[in-house]
């Protein structure tokens, strides 16, 4: 079987970690909770950095079981932590190869020089000391030393949390990149939804110890019985592609399976891949087509269930076409008012996207 | 005229070489040792660093009174020593050794722990997700990073050993060549009302320490340096 199956239990004081999740071995799974849901602590215990009993597949090789328990230098991840830990007494260089040197040349999938170049680290290489690095180039050197074990599986450990917003962006691309370019899976820790809706395919959601939800990224995020529906910042995400640029408008058109999309002008190519954001907050529902409206997106909907949320607000779940799914934040007099329930034909009026790549 | 009397020079030279055998003995026995205690979360753990650091606060003479008990024919030690074919060692260099090791033992372990602790586990988790194996990482990554703890240590067990007097007077009297070190030298001369041979000896020990405590905040302000 592909893919990795997890199951943790550990006592620690009063935390408990009672965790378990499938997730495909393709892709990023992005491990996603508030601080102290025991995240990290999910992520240590795959790496074998702690010990707790459990059962860890990956593929089809066993890394922990009842008799078994791989340590962490013969397990075939790499892993990167929240703060960069470049080794202070090594150059670039030397910290990029560490892990290199200790595979065998059978093993090695990528050469430094690849990573170098691909990360944009040549004019920094030679440096001795690696002090002199800002955080985000750090980082950069940091997940260069770990794609350069050729890793089965790369573990990232809020990478970004550590990083002030410029190198946020700065690193933000490369890790998209890696998905896209190398297929190395990833199982990304973050308490960040802005990331995890940008990089993730797969959700694994954890509250207080527990694996609450695990699945695909676009089903996990519709579903209106996990609290996560419920953030001020829930919302959806739409895979789309670059249809249409408006010169004189400064607009680009995107289409997705069951509708398309106007945002404001992107500089990607026709044709090209993007992911789009839209928040609940941002879609409001009109029961007919609206006339002189400003929203440029108003796409046909279907409803498909509806949730209160509070006293005074509900959130709908939106079917666009076959599969799209939109969330969307409304009153409940306005539900009472429109008389809004499943399986009614609705206008779904988009005040904003957000593109992501 | 020679300022150093022939005995006087060799009473150096067997200092020296109590010194650097010691300091050698010592890093050996001390890494592990630093190891285990920055490491380690037994119940026992401030049992053993409490006798590691015992030598710092018992006077030299209890200690080498002891000492002179487990190494003399009736000890344990000596039984041991004995049943090896060795001999009973009070009175020989390698007593000294020995006595040397327990007494400086403190001013090797504890640099070396506080260089292991102040480094946390981040860089050994880091190089064990790079495939080292545990080996591997202690050597590539601890005791370089480790290496400020490592002179600190070096620097004083070496002075330390090189300035005992009270251990060495209890544990191997004053046999010139064999057992005869510079602290003994320098109170035998003062005895015997030899002042300026003396005085050549102890002008000589107080510039020796100088040096080395210059050396230690050198190797001190680097340490700083390197740890920011």
């Amino acid at each position: 079987m592909s893919g990795i199956r997890a199951q943790f239990k550990l006592q620690r004081d009063s935390f408990v970690l009672d965790a378990s999740f499938e997730a495909p071995m393709r892709g990023v799974t992005a491990i996603f909770g508030h601080s102290g849901s025991g995240k990290t602590t999910l992520l240590r215990c795959i790496a074998g950095l702690e010990r707790a009993p459990g059962v860890l597949h990956v593929n089809d090789s066993v890394w922990q079981d009842d008799q078994t328990f791989e340590p962490v230098h013969k397990r075939a991840l790499a892993y990167v932590f929240q703060e960069a830990s470049l080794f202070p007494h090594l150059s670039v260089r030397a910290n990029l190869e560490y892990g290199y040197q200790r595979i065998a040349a059978s093993q090695r999938k990528v050469k430094p020089e690849q990573v170098i170049e691909w990360l944009g680290l040549s004019h920094l290489v030679d440096r001795r000391d690696v002090h002199s690095l800002s955080g985000g180039e750090r980082q950069r050197v940091a997940i260069g030393r770990a794609l350069l074990v050729s890793p089965e599986i790369l573990l990232m450990d809020e990478p970004l949390s550590a990083l002030d917003t410029r190198s946020k962006q700065e690193i933000l691309p490369y890790l998209e990149r890696l998905h896209r370019e190398l297929d190395i899976p990833v199982l990304y820790v973050s308490h960040a939804m802005d990331e995890v809706t940008r990089l993730a395919d797969h959700l694994v959601l954890m509250e207080k110890g527990k694996v609450i939800a695990s699945g695909n990224l676009h089903e996990t995020l519709a579903r209106l019985d996990l609290p996560i529906a419920h953030f001020d910042d829930a919302g959806t995400v739409i895979e789309a592609i670059v249809a249409q640029h408006d010169e004189k408008y400064h607009l680009t058109r995107v289409d997705f399976v069951g509708g398309e999309l106007w945002v404001g002008k992107v500089d990607q190519s026709f044709g090209s891949d993007v992911r789009a954001r839209v928040l609940a907050r941002d879609v409001s529902i009109a029961t007919q087509a609206p006339h002189g409206s400003s929203i440029n997106n108003i796409l046909n909907a279907r409803i498909d269930e509806i949730r209160d949320e509070g006293p005074d607000k509900v959130l709908v779940r939106l079917q666009i076409g076959e599969s799209q799914m939109l969330l969307s934040r409304i009153t409940r007099r306005s539900r009472d008012q429109l008389g809004l329930k499943p399986g009614l034909f609705v206008c779904a009026q988009v005040k904003s996207v957000a593109l992501m790549s | 005229m020679s300022i150093l009397t022939p005995d006087d020079l060799q009473a150096v030279t067997l200092t020296l070489k109590l010194a650097s055998v010691s300091t050698v003995l010592l890093l050996c026995i001390a890494t592990p040792l630093a190891w285990w205690l920055a490491h380690s979360a037994r119940w026992y753990k401030g049992l053993v660093a409490a006798c590691v650091a015992l030598p710092l606060v018992v006077p030299p003479t209890v200690l080498g009174f002891y000492l002179l008990l487990l190494m003399g024919p009736q000890g344990m030690v000596g039984e041991f020593t004995r049943w090896l074919g060795i001999g009973a060692l009070p009175f020989t260099f390698a007593g000294l050794v020995i006595g040397s090791i327990v007494f400086s033992l403190p001013f090797a372990v504890q640099p070396i722990q506080n260089a292991f602790e102040a480094m946390g586990k981040r860089p050994l988790e880091v190089a064990a997700t790079l495939r080292a194996s545990p080996w591997d990482r202690f050597i590539s990554v601890a005791v370089p990073l480790a290496r400020p703890g490592f002179l600190t240590a070096i620097i004083l067990a070496f002075a330390h050993t090189v300035g005992e007097f009270g251990v060495v007077l209890m544990l191997g009297g004053s046999i010139p060549g064999e057992t005869e070190v510079l602290s003994v030298a320098i109170y035998t001369h003062v005895e015997a009302m030899e002042y300026s041979e003396a005085h050549w000896l102890a002008g000589g020990m107080v510039l020796f320490s100088f040096l080395v405590l210059l050396g230690l905040y050198r190797v001190g302000g680097n340490w700083a340096k390197g740890a920011r």
